[in-house]
């Protein structure tokens, strides 16, 4: 087991630096450049030159990827001040350090996808396992049914509708927005209740379906009745044998769900106006921060593969077949 | 066992059949397992097939038996060259076809054919019957006289099915049709070998006769030669003039049906032979009784020497130690090769049972004390 | 079944000599294309302590018979009719509960494909223990040493080790014995064995049947054995149930039924089956066409779309009119009893030698 985290672990670092060079060679291909768009409509050639070495833009290609790399291990200096390791670099745009800059966004983040987690667990996994054991019942048909609707919304079209509903018209919440929980934790809550819930509600749609779909497969495995055979309870089968199985799935869409949100729950943050990782991988992409999109996109795939071992430990909790071959 | 000269293999009498239309020798698949750390190499194999010595005649019918693991699937895949060899030779028709490339296939591509097991997965369920048969005409540019479609439904009323069903799909077939329109498909080229890989185990009894009759009829009228691969013994004894049983990857026992049914000389042979469940006119009146102990062994870790050892009751340190060679023995006939340093008689009776599995033992010893 | 008697009207064998009784049983599936008559109108006994064969081929009713004995059937999609008495209890109109408590206890199941059966998630030790923990209100330690113990009848060597083992670290041959043992853990007194080495290699499968046998001397259990295979139920069975289209065919003892045949689907299956022992040059017979869809079954005769001898038989009865399965044993056909004594004298024996 430690040899197999060993081993995932390097190869995630190894992906982690391929995705960085990616990022880095395609933004530096791309046809415009940050100097150019500081410079603004009246540019004259010195004050361009004098703008591309402020930024370093100047130095070699290789030189600017390497100097970006090394900062993450070993911080780096920039004429404003240090950087200290990890150091994700200087934004153009901003000046503020990359790295600070996402510490400050992440919370925001962090509670969407953490809060969105426990909504769309207890909820969309329970209804779902509720659902397949009363197979065919009228409580299966309204969740199948509510969550058929509801997966086919979207969150920026789910979004404004609550926010009308519960702040324009009513005025009984506050516009949403983030404020930390050590600081006022009712005001952590309300603030980020609406968007949580609106994105949890379309993701515990899927779930639902997800978890009731694979609990009725693992119901009609021969394992599943085998232990019926031996005269096991139906409930006692439901709960140990078959939900064993149907978790399998249910781990990998979360483990591919939860990276993807903690690197920027983009659609989430732009309807809601919150400032988060999403929001802050826009503003570099339209902003053509290379340091920033750097940032957020090592950022965003550190947390993929991170959940990628994580499914794969899981996996062999599971499944002895996976632990023990 | 003083008596038991062994003569070497002659030369050029392994077949009955003067000419040989394929000749297998030294044939050898071994996948690779991959594993180890920090970099993934190669840390061990699974020996499907190791050093398999094999013919089919023109026009002969061999059957190749054993139980599943024992490589003759993977055998049947290597001559038909879907898998590459590890090692040996693969001559057909004087051709050496064991690492030829896809164009030099081409003209043998043609030649031989294979059967498949499952009727339900080999074939495509988007196709019609006409255009399942007719593709490998095409793939291989072949334009009978009259037209492929023609030739598909002269190929559909050969193995009994309607020439009607031409545009049907296979879905709208039972198992045994869908086996039947399997064997259209690799009638389509004229071949002059088709391999079978346990073409009647999916089919329920009374569908498996019909498909056993039809391949009977076609390796006759047409004068194909075919290499049956089965796990039944009966159905094979039913199929094929000349036997060949494997174990763990080798043939250990080879000869013509009388010799292989009724004369077996490896232990293994006449283990097999004794497991059979026979529909028997008396109770299994003087048949052997031979219930060995466990399963097959691991392909990836064979035994050393000769590898029926570890459940043979015969098994002496010789055995262990150095690897018995497929030989005629004294007093078989010509083309019955047997691996065994210490064969059995040339009988399927016994008077005593051979019971090595501990559990049957154990119960059977309390039963007899009661 | 002793009870057996040459007579085809003999009154229907009851009391206690009977030990599992199932009467005019009728299972049907709604589907989406319809009813299907799984299993239509059989009868039949099992005696304690000895083993009953039910022989037919895919489709004929015989696996869902036997779930139905258990109660496994899934009663949202399928209705059942008739009565199934296992000593004395009816199991029809049992509740949930009534039969939980006999499964795994009174009557156990081994079912053909070990790997599938057995969960991949706990240890076999594990799931051997947990029937007799449930029935017996068995404490974990002597649940493991009832485990250990079985698993040792059956052939498992170092049993107090394989018990914590997965049955994916099972060998094939190993995992059915693993199987076999789980269903004996409680001694039941039925045992339902559902095609249980169909998955095995042919000298696995000699073993487990020889050990199955040698279980069944040493435990009295009843067993009913499906097979399509009738090699394996000559060697297995004491009374023979030949089954088609969800309907018995032919019954009696197994070597009434396999060395004096009386039905024509029975003479289809023997003689279209390859034998070690039968002449080499005799052709097989197969049986023409292919089993019915029990969406839409014939009419009359189930098996008459395929019967070689039904123009014997006068008139359109056998496709208007269902022949009857008497008691004991009998066959389901219109062919009058010399019809068929002469038909398989003359036609059908010289095929099977």
């Amino acid at each position: 087991m430690l040899q197999f985290i060993l081993r995932r672990t390097v190869g995630a670092l190894v992906t982690l630096f391929l995705i960085g060079a990616a990022t880095f060679f395609l933004f530096v291909a791309a046809p415009s450049d940050y100097a150019s768009l500081a410079c603004g409509k009246d540019c004259s050639p010195q004050r361009l030159e004098d703008i591309r070495q402020a930024l370093g833009l100047n130095l070699p290609i290789a030189q600017q990827f390497w100097d970006f790399m090394s900062g993450i291990f070993m911080g780096r200096d920039f004429p404003t001040g240090h950087c200290s390791a990890p150091c994700l670099g200087q934004s153009f745009y901003s000046g503020d350090m990359v790295w600070n800059t996402i510490m400050d966004r992440f919370p925001t983040t962090l509670t969407l996808t953490a809060g969105g987690a426990v909504v769309f667990l207890v909820v969309g996994v329970g209804a779902g396992m509720i659902s397949a054991y009363k197979r065919g019942s009228m409580l299966d048909k309204f969740a199948t049914g509510t969550s058929m609707v509801l997966s086919s919304f979207q969150i920026y079209f789910l979004g404004p509708i609550v926010l009308w509903i519960f702040v324009y018209s009513t005025g009984w919440m506050d516009n949403p927005q983030y404020t930390p929980i050590t600081q006022d934790p009712w005001g952590w809550f309300t603030g980020m209740l609406l968007p949580t819930l609106v994105m949890a509600s379309i993701f515990t749609a899927q779930y639902t379906r997800m978890a009731r779909s694979s609990m009725i497969e693992q119901l009609a495995e021969e394992h599943v009745r085998t232990a019926r055979a031996k005269g096991m309870s139906r409930k006692y089968v439901f709960y140990r044998y078959a939900w064993r199985g149907a978790l399998i799935p249910i781990v990998t869409v979360l483990g591919i769900d939860l990276s993807s949100m903690l690197g920027g729950a983009v659609v989430t943050e732009l309807t809601f106006s919150l400032q988060g990782i999403g929001r802050l991988a826009v503003d570099g992409a339209i902003h053509k921060d290379l340091p920033m999109t750097m940032g957020v996109m090592l950022f965003g795939a550190f947390f993929i593969l991170i959940f990628n071992i994580l499914t794969d430990i899981a996996y062999a909790w599971i499944d002895p077949r996976v632990r023990l071959s | 066992m003083s008596e038991n000269l062994t003569l070497p293999a002659p030369q050029g009498t392994t077949g009955t059949s003067a000419e040989n239309l394929l000749e297998v020798k030294g044939l050898t698949k071994h996948f690779p397992i991959y594993g180890g750390f920090p970099i993934r190499r190669k840390v061990g194999a699974v020996q499907a097939v190791d050093g398999v010595d094999l013919t089919v005649g023109v026009a002969e019918s061999v059957g190749l038996v054993g139980e599943s693991g024992c490589g003759k699937s993977t055998t049947g895949r290597l001559i038909t060259r879907l898998l590459e060899p590890t090692a040996g030779t693969i001559t057909y028709a004087g051709q050496d076809i064991t690492h030829a490339s896809r164009r030099q296939l081409a003209p043998v591509r043609s030649e031989i054919q294979m059967i498949f097991q499952d009727p339900y997965s080999s074939l495509n369920p988007r196709q019609t019957v006409g255009s399942i048969i007719k593709s490998p005409m095409e793939v291989n540019g072949i334009e009978p006289e009259g037209g492929r479609e023609k030739k598909v439904r002269e190929l559909l009323e050969l193995v009994g099915l309607n020439p009607e069903h031409y545009n049907r799909f296979p879905h709208e077939f039972s198992g045994g049709q869908r086996q039947r329109i399997g064997v259209a498909r690799a009638l389509a080229l004229n071949p002059k070998l088709i391999v079978a890989d346990e073409p009647v185990s999916a089919l329920d009894v009374s569908i498996q006769a019909q498909v056993v009759n039809l391949l009977k009829e076609v390796q006759k009228e047409l004068g194909i030669a075919f290499l049956f691969i089965a796990h039944d013994l009966a159905v094979v004894r039913h199929f094929s003039q000349r036997v060949a049983v494997m174990y763990l990857g080798k043939v250990v026992e080879v000869g013509d049906r009388e010799s292989i049914y009724n004369g077996p000389r490896h232990p293994y042979t006449h283990a097999l032979l004794s497991a059979v469940p026979e529909v028997s006119a008396e109770e299994d009146a003087g048949r052997e009784r031979i219930r060995l102990s466990g399963d097959v062994p691991s392909p990836i870790h064979p035994p050393s020497g000769c590898r029926f050892r570890t459940r043979c009751w015969k098994a002496q340190d010789k055995c262990a130690t150095e690897e018995p060679p497929l030989v005629q023995l004294s007093g078989n006939r010509d083309g019955h090769l047997t691996a065994c340093h210490f064969p059995e008689d040339p009988t399927t009776q016994r008077d005593e049972d051979v019971v090595l599995d501990p559990a049957l033992r154990s119960l059977e010893e309390s039963a007899s004390e009661d | 079944m002793t009870t057996l008697t040459k007579t085809e009207d003999a009154p229907a064998p009851t009391g206690p000599e009977s030990f599992l009784s199932v009467r005019d049983l009728k299972v049907q599936f709604s589907t989406e294309d319809g009813i299907v008559k799984a299993v239509d109108g059989l009868s039949f006994d099992v005696e304690r302590g000895k083993t009953l064969g039910i022989v037919g081929e895919s489709g004929s009713g015989k696996s869902v018979t036997n779930l139905t004995i258990l109660g496994l059937h899934n009663p949202r999609s399928s209705t059942v009719d008739g009565e199934i008495v296992l000593d004395g209890k009816e199991l029809v109109t049992a509740t949930e509960r009534e039969l939980e408590q006999l499964r795994g206890n009174k009557m156990a199941m081994i079912f053909q494909d070990p790997l599938t059966a057995l969960s991949p998630f706990y240890t076999v030790g594990r799931q051997l223990s947990e029937p007799y923990m449930k029935h017996r209100g068995a404490s974990k330690k002597e649940a493991r040493d009832r485990a250990i113990q079985m698993l040792e009848k059956v052939g498992i060597p170092q049993p107090k080790v394989r018990f914590d083992d997965y049955p994916h670290q099972f060998s094939g041959g190993m995992r059915q014995r693993a199987m076999i043992a789980m269903a004996l853990m409680c001694d039941p007194d039925l045992l339902i064995a559902d095609e249980p080495t169909t998955a095995l290699d042919v000298t696995v499968q000699a073993q487990i049947l020889d050990l199955l046998k040698d279980l069944q001397q040493e435990f009295g259990s009843a067993i009913i054995f499906i097979t399509h295979d009738l090699g394996v139920i000559s060697h297995m069975a004491d009374d023979l149930l030949v089954m088609y289209a969800g309907r018995a065919v032919e019954r009696g003892s197994v070597r009434e039924v396999l060395h004096d045949p009386r039905h024509p689907y029975t003479w289809g299956l023997l003689s279209s089956m390859p034998r070690l022992d039968s002449d080499i040059d005799q052709q097989l017979t197969p049986i023409p066409g292919s089993p019915p869809s029990l969406l839409n079954p014939p009419s009359g005769c189930p098996f008459h779309p395929r019967c070689a001898f039904r123009d014997e038989v006068p008139g359109t009865l056998c496709t208007d009119v269902r022949p009857p399965l008497g008691e004991g044993r009998s066959t389901a056909c219109h062919l009058t009893p010399e019809q068929k004594q002469t038909i398989f004298i003359d036609k059908i024996q010289p095929r099977l030698r």
